[in-house]
């Protein structure tokens, strides 16, 4: 049976235990003096028959689907002959993508061997008990629930609490889920940055001065053993994102403190949702804004001036990006500027001091360190920024401070070393999940110390 | 008038109010050069959003229509290899381009040599052959005769149609040639090239000819990913803040839940990616390109902003409702379900939606599970290869023909007209919330 028609026989399966549960519960009624008798309305008695059987077969049902795959692949692993399992992961895991083409019937057997249309027929019939496993499992499960929970419906039953209890269960899980997910970045990018560590030495990574991540594919081949030094894609990173911040926090803080403190009412509740609508623009759609226009006009406008400007400069895709986070930068300005208690202002004030000192010499000392949080946020965020510098920044690796040059980031490093053909297993593309530890812990620390600063703060004027 | 004298005679008395007299004018000055600033910051910000959108309209408009050229085309059944009887797949597999091809010398009978031919074969497009298979299967009785047909002209021949190709920048500067030039300003005056409104650009997939290309598949490919996202982060995003509002409580664990959806709204959305690569398609096996994979990826970003929104709207709902269905003996999960959750809903359906925005307009994480992939048909399912808006974009943004600059800014205007309607729902909705 197929995936499908085995959720939907769940699903039917589960309704009809509701009907089963519900009737039963009135059967049970009626020899005890009407539905009165019962603890709970009747269709608590349904809900608990169809939780019973429809959740532990959703369940195990998601359960075997997920390791469905390791499995089968493990078997017929150990079905092959000795010298195939002794092969190289990557090669191994070509030698496997051939057997699961054949067997699925996309490819013919000619460029196949006879081990490996015996381990196609293998993995065939795998797959098919596989299913009817799956399928009765399902099946049994379902109705043992159902029966269990039909046999203890009596009147003195309390099945809405049984329920409830369930259920809340089940909110629980929802909200656990927050926490798994934490659990599944931090584990599957360590996993394969320490396999990574195996083969580059942590050191050369966190140090090493160049970057090019060329490996040889075949042991035999004499390229460049490729060097995998963090350092410049680091410093280009915080290049553009220096020049996205000097774009970013002039205009944003600026437009905070006008905002909070000069605008009228009417004017605020216009251009703030306007300004803000550049957050809601799609990344993609800045990176196209950036490479199309503001990099060709930079590069123009520095020729004019006599200046050599690269194509990919760091320029172009820092200003893209500082324009991204202005709305960042003043929602979270304006919510600390405003937090700060008018009684200050009016003591300003009230000394003589003008609007324009009492904003610099009262308010905003008084708002700095939630304004740092959340420079520091829109630093974040920056860092993490994606599709902007795909599409503008360069891909070479420069170790220069010169904004008008090309460099590359992180982000651009992990999109490059995943998009594409490549074997899962090469240090290339492990070296993307490398990186990608180093940006998640580099982001959150940036957001822990933010949101300690932030709160901070907050606490004291609350 | 005394009076005024008397305040002169204090302040020439007093020597720090001569100071502050003195510097009076300066801190004014200083005063109104700081609001200019603060306009200025303001200001600069509403350019930027213009010049943006500006630049995307200005590039993006001229793809929603399309150029036509009109030929008389000689239906000739040897020519085509085909005659009347032939079954509706033999008329479509039949040689329309040769057709086509001669329609074109008959017309420019003056072209003779190889590389002008080649020039005049491109003023139309290699998909009008199809389209002339198409009209054929359907109308089979024209084998034979000449009739006039509208043709897709190519995308170069389209753009200079359009007025985009400036005739005095010199021929190897610009991809229409003079030859090509001169035949269509031919064509123009006998009245044989027309535009029309280009419905291709939404029916049609992906594909190699800018004027071929649509986003038809991309479109189908978002909404399937959406829909999944949709199915796994509403309930669950909801689910999740309504034990956390009204169940959870306090004690460590509360804590690490509160801390990690916190941390999870800053996680740059490529690492999600990198998650959905090594746990989804490596560890599950289910598979790559797929709208499923997508789905729960972008699930997985939207939670955070989901539950945090719910959690507001939540807390948000008067405790007169909660205690009015407690007191009459509801259970605390019957208040929440029965009587809390349907006033929290508005402010709920808010949040679901502007965290559907942010999934509609993500592309890092699709990247990492591969869904960047060229696909011409319109996937049928979730977990058929597809591709979705953002990466569309993406796609063609890459693509060096000017056709596809064209079409990538047209595609960007339908994603943000996407994201404005969602978003004009939120705010509708988030009206009618604070109304009540």
């Amino acid at each position: 049976m197929q995936t499908s028609t085995v959720f939907l026989t769940l699903i039917i399966l589960t309704v009809i235990s509701f009907i089963l549960g519900y009737r039963r519960s009135q059967a049970v009624a009626a020899g005890h003096g009407g539905i009165k008798s019962l603890h709970s309305l009747p269709r608590y008695y349904g809900y608990m028959t169809a939780l019973w059987a429809g959740l532990p077969a959703l369940f195990i049902l998601l359960l075997w689907m997920g390791l469905e795959h390791r499995v089968v692949y493990n078997l017929v692993l150990d079905s092959l002959p000795k010298s195939v399992q002794g092969l190289q992961e990557s090669q191994l895991g070509l030698y496997y993508n051939q057997i699961v083409s054949f067997a699925a019937g996309n490819i013919g057997n000619s460029q196949l061997n006879a081990d490996q249309i015996g381990a196609a027929s293998y993995l065939n019939s795998l797959l098919s008990s596989s299913r009817m496993i799956k399928s009765v499992l399902v099946f049994v499960i379902i109705v043992l629930g159902a029966g269990i929970a039909i046999q203890q419906i009596r009147p003195s039953f309390r099945a809405r609490n049984n329920v409830e209890n369930i259920f809340k269960w089940v909110l629980f899980a929802c909200s656990f889920i927050a926490v798994l997910t934490t659990a599944g970045i931090v584990i599957s990018v360590l996993f394969e940055a320490i396999r990574f560590f195996q083969v580059i030495p942590v050191t050369d990574f966190l140090f090493g001065l160049e970057w090019s991540p060329q490996m040889a594919i075949r042991a035999d081949q004499v390229a460049a053993s490729g060097s995998f030094g963090f350092v410049p894609l680091f410093v280009g990173t915080l290049l553009i994102t220096m020049v996205a911040m000097l774009v970013a926090v002039p205009i944003g803080l600026m437009s905070a403190i006008y905002m909070s403190e000069y605008a009228t009412r009417r004017f605020r509740s216009i251009s703030k949702p306007v300004l803000e609508m550049l957050a809601g623009v799609p990344t993609v759609v800045y990176g196209f804004f950036a490479a199309l226009t503001v990099a060709p006009f930079i590069r123009n406008l520095g020729e004019s001036l006599g200046l050599n400007v690269s194509s990919e400069s760091a320029m172009a895709a820092g200003l893209v990006m500082g324009i991204m986070i202005i709305p960042f930068v003043m929602s979270l300005s304006d919510d600390i500027i405003s937090a700060v208690p008018d009684t200050m202002r009016e003591a300003s004030l009230g000394l003589g001091a003008t609007m324009n000192e009492t904003i610099r010499k009262v308010v905003l000392p008084a708002a700095l360190p939630g304004i740092v949080g959340g420079v520091l946020l829109a630093v974040s965020r920056a860092i993490g920024e994606t599709m902007i510098v795909v599409m503008a920044a360069g891909l070479s690796a420069n170790l220069t401070i010169n904004p008008l040059e090309a460099v590359t980031t992180v982000t651009v490093q992990i999109v490059t070393l995943l998009v594409g053909d490549q074997e899962f297993d090469s240090p290339k593309t492990l070296a993307a999940f490398a990186l990608g530890l180093s940006l998640f812990f580099v982001t959150l620390l940036l957001n822990v110390i933010a949101l300690y600063v932030v709160r901070k703060y907050r606490e004291q004027y609350e | 008038m005394n009076k005024q004298t008397d305040s002169n005679t204090d302040r020439s008395t007093n020597p720090n109010t001569a100071v502050i007299v003195a510097s009076l004018k300066k801190r004014y000055a200083r005063e109104k050069r700081f609001q200019w600033y603060g306009r200025l910051a303001v200001l600069t910000g509403f350019i930027f959003l213009f010049l943006l959108l500006a630049d995307i309209v200005s590039k993006g408009t001229p793809a929603f229509t399309q150029s036509f050229i009109k030929l008389s085309i000689n239906l000739d059944p040897e020519k085509l290899g085909v005659d009347a009887n032939a079954t509706t797949d033999e008329l479509r597999q039949a040689d329309y381009d040769a057709v086509i091809k001669s329609s074109l010398r008959k017309k420019f009978p003056e072209v003779t040599g190889r590389k002008e031919k080649r020039q005049l074969y491109r003023l139309i497009s290699a998909g009008a052959g199809y389209e002339l298979g198409d009209y054929i299967a359907a109308h089979p009785e024209d084998i034979g005769r000449t009739r006039e047909f509208w043709l897709r002209a190519h995308s170069e021949a389209d753009s200079y149609l359009k007025g985009q190709v400036n005739k005095n920048t010199p021929e190897a500067d610009r991809r229409v040639k003079n030859d090509q030039l001169k035949w269509l300003d031919q064509l123009r005056k006998e009245g044989r090239t027309d535009t029309r409104f280009n419905t291709t650009f939404f029916t049609a997939g992906d594909s190699r000819e800018p004027e071929l290309a649509g986003i038809k598949a991309a479109l189908f490919g978002s909404f399937f990913t959406l829909s999944v996202t949709f199915l796994l982060s509403f309930p669950i995003g909801v689910f999740a803040a309504i034990y956390l509002q009204e169940f959870a409580p306090r004690n460590r664990l509360t804590d690490l839940i509160e801390i990690n959806i916190n941390n999870l709204a800053a996680v740059p959305s490529i690492v999600y990616g990198l998650l959905g690569l090594a746990v989804f398609i490596n560890f599950f096996g289910l598979p790559r390109s797929a709208p499923l994979v997508g789905g729960i990826v972008l699930a997985l970003i939207t939670l955070p902003t989901i539950i945090i929104t719910s959690r507001t709207a939540i807390q948000a709902v008067s405790p007169s409702i909660r205690e009015a269905a407690l007191g009459i003996g509801a259970s605390k999960l019957q208040t929440i379900f029965h009587h809390v959750l349907p006033v929290a809903m508005p402010g709920v359906l808010t949040g679901a939606i502007i965290g559907m925005a942010q999934a509609l307009g993500e592309s890092a994480p699709l990247l990492m599970i591969g869904m960047i992939a060229f696909i011409v048909d319109v996937p049928g399912g979730v977990t058929d290869p597809s591709t979705v808006l953002p990466i569309q974009v993406y796609l063609w943004a890459d693509s060096p023909e000017h056709g596809f600059m064209e079409k990538t800014s047209a595609a960007i205007m339908v994603l943000l007209g996407f994201l404005i309607m969602m978003n004009a729902l939120a705010i509708y909705l988030r009206k009618r919330f604070e109304l009540k």
